[in-house]
This record gives C-alpha cells, structure tokens and sequence, in this order.
C-alpha cells in the first residue's frame, strides 16, 4: 500500500489533478477553494505546466475551454457565486463536447452569501447551470481521501464522455486535513483526432463549436448528446449503500452531510432503529435505481442536505413518490449536527408523517 | 500567362455571407493572405467571435473555434498556453472587443499574451441589426440611438487603439483602414507584422480595422466607404500607437 500524506481536502484536487496529466490550470481567486489555485501556482511552474490567474471567473472557463479545445487536460476550480458566472462558459463546452474538470468548492448563498460550507448550488450542477440542455457529470467527494480519487476519476470520464465534468464539493472537506493515499500519475488514454492541433497541413481543419444556425442539424446534436447521457446513466452511476440490508428508514445524503448521517445512523440502530444510508457519489447520474429498490422495503426516506431541499425532489423522481421523502437540513453555511440527524430519524420512525 | 492576382490558400473557396459592400471580405483575405505569406496555415488556429464573422470558422482552413461574446482572448489565452507553438488569432468586432469582451482584451493585452488580435471596428452591432456600439460616433443614429448618439446618456466611443497603447504590456497596436487602395496595402502590411510578431515570441498585436457596414449606416457601398474617410478616421485616426521593438531601435 502506498504511503499516506496528511493533506487539505483542496490540496488533494490540486495534486490528484496533477497526477493524473493535468498540465493547465486557470482560475481566480475566492474562498473557500484558493487553496487548489495557490497550491498549483507553486507546482505548475516547476513540472512545466501552466498555472494563470484570470482577470476573472469568466476569462477563466474561457481559458479553459481553449485549452480543452486542444485536447489537453485543464482545470479550474472556484465556489459558488465564482461558478454562477463561470456557467456561460461551461455551457458552450458542453454544447462543443470539449472535456474539462470544473471543480466547486460550495459555500452559502445566494448572492455573495457567506464563505462557510453548503450543498445548496446542487441544482445548478444537477439540472444543467448554464443555458441550453445539457448535463454535467456530478461526483460528490466526502473525504479527502474521495477528493484525490474522485478528482483523477473525473478527468477518465470527462476524456471518454467528451464533456465538463464537475466535482461538487464544500468549505468543510475543501479545508480539512485527513490522510490520504494519492492516485498513480497517468495520462489521457483517449485518441482526440477532434483536438485543435493545428492541422499540420495533413488534415482538413477541425472545428470546435456550439453554433448551429440549422435547426435541424442543432436538434440532431442534442439528441446525440443525450444518447451519450444515458450511456452514462447506465454505466457510470457511483453510490455507496450503508446498513440497508434490514433498513425501515432510508437517509440519502452526500458529501460531508453523508458523513454526519453515519454517525446519527450507527447512534440509532444502538437503539434499536433499522436505518440506512444510500450516499449517491454521482448526483448526476443520480442513483435512481438503488433509490427506487429501497422503496419497495423501506417506509421513508430522509434527505439530509445544506440547501432546502435541493437533492430531495431527486429522491422523490426516483422512488416514484412511493414512499414519503423527508428534509432534515440546515442552511447558510451551518452544517447538521448527529444529533439533529437522529432526531430526525426518530421523529420519522415514530410514524409521524 | 501569370498570375498576379488569386484567392489567398488558406481561405475556404465559399461564398461568404456578409452583405454587399462590406468589408470584412477584404479583411477575411488580408488575414489569410498573411496566412500564406508566412507559411503558418499547418499551425495557426483561428478565434471566431459572436457577431457578423461568427462564421469565419467555415471560411479560414486552419483549425478554428467559436468563443462566447466577447470571450476570444480568453480562449485564445488558453489555446496559446496549450501549445505556444501555434499561431493563434482572434477576429472580433467592436461589440465583441470593446463592450462585452473589454475586460479580456485589455487583460490579454496586460499579459503581453503572445496572440493576434484582428480587431474590426465599424462603429455599429452589425449581426443583431444595427444597434449602438462602444465605437459608434457622436450623434451617429441607430437602431438603439434612434435620435442620435446622445453623449450626454450614452457616453463617448471608445478609442480602444489609443487606450491599449498606455498599457506597459503590449508589442504593437495599430489602426488601419479599408476603405481605398493605399489603406488596404497599409492593413497588409500590418496583420502580417502583427502574425510575424506572435511568430517571432514578441507577444500581443492587435490591429484595429475601420470597417464599413452600408446596410445598418443606410448608405450605399460608396457612400460608406467616403463615410470612413469623412466621419471615422477623423474620430480615429490611422497609424501606429505601439511598437515596442520599434521604439527600441530608435534608443
């Protein structure tokens, strides 16, 4: 086994990232997420890659998805209010199929908001974020550990799907230290004979672009991309299940709240409640299939989330309404405590509708 | 018999989609041209703007890409610093450059970023059908000026040449023209210094091209063009604003 190394939960993005061939990092600055951007500033320049500082979010995903168009893997990271405005940038790389990391270290909002952990930017990452229909693959770290595997997962998947993918974190895993085992360097493996290369005059000239004035050609791209969606709903769906053999109550919870719901769902089967947990790792795909078996034995579920009730109208999709889908959340940057989560389970094992 | 005269290589042999007696024909084979002469079609890649040329990923045969409003120099940021052995240009108008893209141009031109801006300028929103630009002139109608450009509301155009040129960043700013014979042979001259300047690692050049646009100024082809020379070089007047290795020389 390899050697663990005590990292913040950013710095393991920053390195993971590193480690597995990306060369180009472009941000700009906020918190709570500067430390992937500081961390590259001192690497990059070292291992003959590029870190820049944009003049702003948006010059950001633009550098970006320059660079995407090249065929390189690149970067960027930044929180919630700086991927409000990376989003025009992200839709057009979704609708010319370059494939880019994009990485949110959630903090509360809306607005400027405030700088302390959230869930709450989970629609916009889930449901599209920019305009136009689209998707982005959605990984939901809940350790340090997961930042770094999650973080060299999303560069695969983003080269074989051709398409931004997004790491949706928060302030709380972005900034703790825990151990963590770092992945193998490696490189893209994925041929990119649509990349700007310059055409060596060997080639007719390739072209990376989201304008369609034809209509129907411009149907024809979306229903294309979204016969690659559902080829990454059936095959590419992450999710951990935890104590739902017997389970009565299913919790479903990501990230760090997935973490707390632990703690709350060991405390109440010592007193004797049959609960679960099913942590969705990709929020997009959403685990709908693992959701939907649950709600055949279960005889509610609970969402335990930082927004106000984002992920909940995903459970209630995907167990078809079959059973009720309770909230138990806080908001603003404040995060649940076990306690709170236990509460919550009781009340509901209570029958309290 | 000789050739003397034929369509630059490294322009696609397509009918353009740019009205009658607009000049970005001219300046769409100027570039190319350029292209040709320096022998970089193989490893230029070309920025398309939003705007009239959002096209002109169809008509240059290097590799191209379509960047959101105003966002060129952003993206050509980012395929430069992939590979900055390739040649990269951007072509945008003055809606693109001046107003929703003023931050990454200026940004761009800071970084001394070593790309080729081909800056069109004619004083109006062509694609959306003639509203007001940061360049539209003083009292100038249109469709968002219905009365006139009145400075007192709408402010004063931008001289974005002129502006750049205080920037410590940048190799080379000039304005040229393309509205008579002298003034295109000018404009050769230089877009091809500007690509020769990426070429030879010396950093940003951008050239602003005074552009007509007779369908959304409602004049004739003609018309336009003596327009240029009457209302559009007074207000921005031609010549070289930046040569850094120039000033050099003369030290």
């Amino acid at each position: 086994m390899a050697e663990k190394v005590l990292m913040k939960g950013n710095e393991a993005i920053a390195e993971a990232a590193i480690r597995s061939g990306c060369r180009h990092y472009l941000g700009y600055p906020i918190t709570p997420q500067t430390e992937i951007a500081a961390y590259m500033a001192k690497r990059m320049p070292k291992i003959n890659g590029v870190f820049l500082q944009a003049e702003s979010e948006i010059s950001a995903i633009n550098m970006v998805y320059g660079v995407a168009a090249t065929g390189k893997r690149v970067m960027t990271s930044s929180s919630s209010p700086g991927i409000s405005l990376k989003q025009e940038g992200i839709s057009y790389i979704a609708g010319s199929d370059v494939p880019a990391l994009i990485v949110n270290v959630q903090r509360g909002g809306p607005g400027l908001g405030g700088i302390q952990p959230s869930q709450s930017d989970y629609f916009q990452a889930t449901k599209g974020g920019g305009h136009g229909d689209y998707h982005l693959i959605v990984l939901t770290p809940a350790s340090v550990q997961e930042m770094a595997d999650l973080t060299s997962h999303a560069f695969d998947l983003a080269d074989k799907y051709r398409m931004p993918v997004m790491l949706l974190a928060d302030g709380t895993i972005g900034q703790m230290m825990e151990p963590v085992e770092l992945p193998e360097e490696k490189t893209s493996t994925v041929e990119k004979p649509w990349a700007l290369t310059g055409t060596k005059m060997q080639r007719e000239h390739n072209i990376i672009n989201s304008l369609y004035l034809n209509t129907e050609l411009l149907e024809k791209t979306n229903f294309e991309r979204f016969e690659r969606y559902k080829q990454i709903e059936e095959n590419e769906v992450m999710y951990e299940s935890f104590m739902m053999e017997d389970a009565e109550i299913c919790v479903v919870s990501f990230g760090i709240t997935a973490r707390v719901s632990k703690n709350a769902i060991i405390e109440a089967r010592r007193q004797g409640i049959k609960v679960g947990l099913i942590r969705p790792i990709t929020v997009w795909p959403f685990p709908k299939q693992p959701i939907l078996e649950a709600a055949d034995k279960v005889k509610a579920f609970i969402s335990v989330e930082m927004s106000m009730g984002q992920m909940l109208e995903d459970i209630k999709l995907a167990c078809e309404c079959k059973k009720p889908v309770h909230l138990c959340n806080r908001v603003g940057g404040m995060i649940p405590s076990p306690e709170q989560v236990l509460a919550k389970i009781v009340e509901v094992e209570g029958g309290k509708n | 018999m000789a050739v003397i005269y034929s369509k630059p290589k490294s322009l696609a042999d397509l009918q353009l989609h740019y009205c009658p007696g607009c000049t970005h024909g001219i300046i769409h084979r100027l570039v190319a041209q350029a292209i040709d002469d320096l022998g970089i079609e193989g490893t230029t890649i070309g920025v398309a703007p939003v705007g009239c040329a959002v096209m002109a990923y169809d008509y240059f045969k290097c590799d191209m890409i379509e960047a959101a409003h105003g966002r060129a120099p952003a993206v050509a940021t980012g395929l430069k610093r992939s590979d900055p052995s390739n040649v990269v240009f951007t072509y945008q108008g003055d809606g693109d450059l001046a107003s929703i893209g003023m931050a990454e141009t200026v940004h761009a031109a800071a970084r001394n970023e070593n790309i080729t801006i081909i800056f069109v300028n004619n004083a109006i929103y062509g694609m959306t059908g003639g509203q007001m630009a940061p360049t539209s002139l003083p009292g100038q109608v249109t469709q968002t000026s219905p009365y006139g450009r009145d400075t007192n509301t709408t402010g004063f155009p931008i001289r974005v040449s002129e502006m750049l040129a205080t920037l410590d960043g940048p190799e080379y700013i000039e304005r040229v023209a393309v509205n008579n014979v002298k003034n295109v042979k000018n404009a050769q001259k230089a877009i091809k210094k500007a690509f020769e300047n990426q070429i030879n690692g010396k950093g940003f050049s951008l050239i602003e091209v005074i552009s007509a646009c007779p369908t959304n100024w409602g004049l004739t082809p003609q018309k336009a063009l003596e327009w240029i020379d009457e209302k559009m070089i007074p207000y921005y007047p031609l010549g070289v604003y930046k040569d850094r290795s120039a000033e050099k020389e003369v030290k």
